[in-house]
């Protein structure tokens, strides 16, 4: 029995939705607003909201100090590279462990899980020495296998849990029709898991985008993404927040606008099999 | 065209590409985003015209992630920097280490004599240079002049605690949104604690006595934080425990406070008429005494210093050279006026006469560092170097931790002494366990 919504209960409902989304949108508003303004208006007290004289004379300047365009191109190599890497290796994992799983599956789950726990600072020296050793610091292939192997538990767990929702049937008739592993897989599993694949590369491009621990600890001047520009920016000793606004700015701008178009399979893929 | 001549082009390309890599040296350098380290690298193309065969790749970061970066760098031999920007905490630990290249030998006219001896006595371990200054600071009171006129008194040139007392009583005016002072409350060992410690050297009191024995319970620190809250809590902004160098630059500038006691940089950022709001009203004096011999002033320099496991120490110590030599602060006096030179690094420039007519806190920057030693820092006979710091390695934890018991009771969330039997405890138990005390 389905109940009934009065307007006034849509209405409200609406105004909440659009007061929490304002609410979290709103840190970005600011930095936005605040990159077009004077250091002198950054900090001015009152806030000034709308009412100034909009300059773009901060993004001039990092751009003429920073070479955005290396840093975007590192943090795009970084994020897809280990992304693509880790569904890879993802898939034939999560497919394993949803459609044949063994006594200690369950265990090996959350045993993936388990090293998300652990604090990073924790293995940061060995693995620094280990990339000193192999020549991997500051290269954009050290950065892609660290993120790569910081992002695979939650990409398999990601994967599993939409696998999971697939009828086992489907793939036993694929499989009564003569369909190899491979083309069972390919043809029948991955077509029918696509909402879940995209949103996983999605959110997964977006965290290793946000990356700043590994990022920042393992680069110097090649391989630094976006994240080490933005870190560039900030100082304690010195009111320069409109610049590192800017900076924040046209760091998040790329993995905004991607967000923005691809909410529909990010939505889509976060909810599949939420409602049967 | 032809196998022949597709083969002659590649030879081509590839003793090119040999050439260009056999004289070609990049070096990297680690700095902070502040000001003179940014004018510095717009100026970098001079020091590429005097050296070709040098390449310079910059890597800018926030002054806490370059202290952890750099650090982890030098100990673990890492090789990613071949110059570090480094403070004065920093040198004689790492110089101890062997971490650092000595810089012995200058080239000629660099004129390592020129450099204040009160800069040049932290940078130097067992008679021997490990780092070249960049810029040096101090701390010394910037006050409102208006505001102390309107309340018909006068800044000293040399205070006394008690009169900075009583100025901050005079200015503070609440409803107007005027507070009588402003002074670092954060947490950290660079940030409240950089004040507390300076100012507790004027008290009197001391960190360790010669045995290593932390002095938290001695009366001069119970003098100082009191007197610290008293001034806060009565004249100081409301939220003032998380209040450090912007937090109070931001407030000074926005005509909020009357009197702000830190960072002789400061100066050149309240006085630019673009910035601040009361940019023509601001005076200069020196840190306050209590009769002691000593003032609340601290010691800071930034330094350039190559980690001994650099391959490139010729072209690393030609940069350093450059950029802390007398001919680079004409560069910058010349592109971009005297105001904008590093301060507080050569004797030479407090002898320029551009110089101080350019900069009306210049006076004021060279007599605070000249106040400063770092050798004997307090008035009691101290085991450690440092001014606002103690330079042994386990000082950022301990520092902070202190930092954060002190903070809490700018809170309200302790009294004195809660803050000063926390701090004593705590800095025992991590000396018991580094093993300087048993």
């Amino acid at each position: 029995m389905s109940r009934a919504v009065t307007p006034q209960r849509k209405a409200f409902n609406t105004a909440l939705a659009w007061l929490i989304g304002l609410l979290i949108f709103f840190p970005i508003l600011w930095t936005v607003l605040t990159s077009f303004k004077t250091e002198a208006q950054a900090i001015a007290d009152p806030p000034i909201w709308f009412n100034f004289n909009w300059t773009l004379e901060n993004y001039f300047t990092v751009q003429e100090r920073s070479n955005y365009f290396r840093h975007f191109w590192n943090s795009v190599v970084i994020s897809v590279g280990s992304t693509v890497i880790g569904v890879a290796i993802a898939v034939p994992a999560a497919w394993a462990m949803a459609f044949v799983p063994g006594k200690q599956t369950k265990n090996l789950l959350m045993w993936m899980l388990s090293t998300k726990m652990l604090p990073p600072v924790g293995v940061l020296v060995p693995i620094y020495l280990i990339f000193r050793s192999v020549g991997l610091l500051d290269t954009k292939l050290g950065l892609v296998i660290v993120l790569t192997l910081i992002n695979l538990p939650i990409i398999v767990w990601m994967l599993y849990t939409y696998f999971r929702e697939i009828p086992v049937d489907i793939l036993e008739a694929a499989r009564m029709d003569g369909a190899s592993l491979r083309n069972e897989v390919i043809y029948v599993l991955l077509p029918m898991a696509v909402p879940g694949i995209a949103s996983t590369l999605l959110l997964n491009i977006i965290l290793a985008w946000n990356e700043a621990f590994w990022t920042l600890n393992l680069t110097a001047a090649k391989a630094a993404p976006l994240t080490a520009f933005i870190a560039s920016y900030s100082s304690p000793e010195g009111l320069f927040y409109a610049k590192l606004s800017a900076a924040s700015t046209m760091a998040i701008a790329p993995i905004l606008i991607m967000g923005w178009f691809s909410q529909k399979q990010l939505v889509r893929g976060l909810t599949f099999g939420a409602v049967k | 065209m032809t196998l022949n001549t597709r083969a002659r082009l590649l030879a081509c390309a590839a003793s090119a590409l040999v050439a260009t890599g056999a004289t070609a040296e990049t070096i990297t350098i680690a700095t902070v985003n502040n000001g003179d380290m940014i004018r510095m690298q717009g100026l970098t193309d001079d020091f590429t015209a005097q050296h070709p065969d040098i390449d310079i790749e910059w890597v800018t970061l926030e002054e806490n992630v370059l202290r952890q970066r750099v650090t982890q760098d030098i100990a673990t031999n890492g090789g990613q920097f071949d110059v570090m920007t480094i403070g004065t905490y920093e040198v004689p630990i790492w110089a101890g280490q062997d971490w650092l290249v000595p810089l012995t030998d200058m080239p000629e006219g660099y004129d390592a004599d020129d450099i204040l001896p009160a800069i040049a006595g932290g940078l130097t371990t067992d008679g021997t240079l490990y780092a070249a200054p960049f810029y040096g600071e101090s701390s010394m009171v910037m006050y409102r002049k208006d505001l102390m006129e309107a309340a018909g008194m006068e800044m000293p040139e040399a205070p006394t605690w008690d009169e900075i007392r009583a100025a901050a009583e005079a200015m503070t005016d609440e409803e107007a949104g005027i507070y009588g002072i402003c002074l670092r409350g954060k947490a950290g060992w660079g940030e409240n604690m950089a004040f507390l410690t300076a100012m507790s050297n004027s008290y009197g009191a001391r960190w360790f006595d010669m045995d290593w024995n932390p002095q938290f319970d001695s009366a001069e620190w119970k003098a100082t934080l009191t007197d610290y809250l008293d001034l806060m809590n009565n004249y100081g902004p409301p939220g003032a425990s998380s209040n450090g160098f912007n937090e109070n630059l931001a407030l000074f500038q926005q005509g909020k406070c009357g009197m702000w006691i830190d960072a002789t940089v400061a100066a050149s950022f309240v006085t630019n008429a673009d910035e601040s709001t009361v940019a023509d009203q601001v005076g200069f004096a020196l840190a306050p005494d209590k009769g002691l011999g000593k003032r609340g002033n601290w010691l800071w320099a930034w330094n350039l210093a190559i980690p001994a496991g650099t391959e490139k120490v010729d072209a690393a110590k030609a940069f350093v050279a450059w950029a802390t030599s007398k001919d680079y602060t004409a560069l910058v006096a010349e592109n971009e006026g005297w105001a904008n030179v590093p301060p507080g690094t050569r004797t030479s420039l407090y002898e320029n006469q551009e110089y101080l007519d350019a900069a009306p806190f210049a006076q004021m920057t060279l007599e605070s560092i000249q106040a400063a030693d770092p050798q004997n820092p307090t008035v009691d006979e101290v085991p450690y170097v440092g001014v606002q710091f103690v330079a042994i390695p386990e000082f950022q934890g301990i520092g902070t931790a202190v930092g954060q018991q002190f903070s809490a009771a700018l809170a309200g969330q302790i009294d004195v002494d809660q803050a000063l039997d926390n701090a004593q405890k705590l800095t025992e138990r991590e000396m018991k366990r580094s093993g300087y005390i048993k």
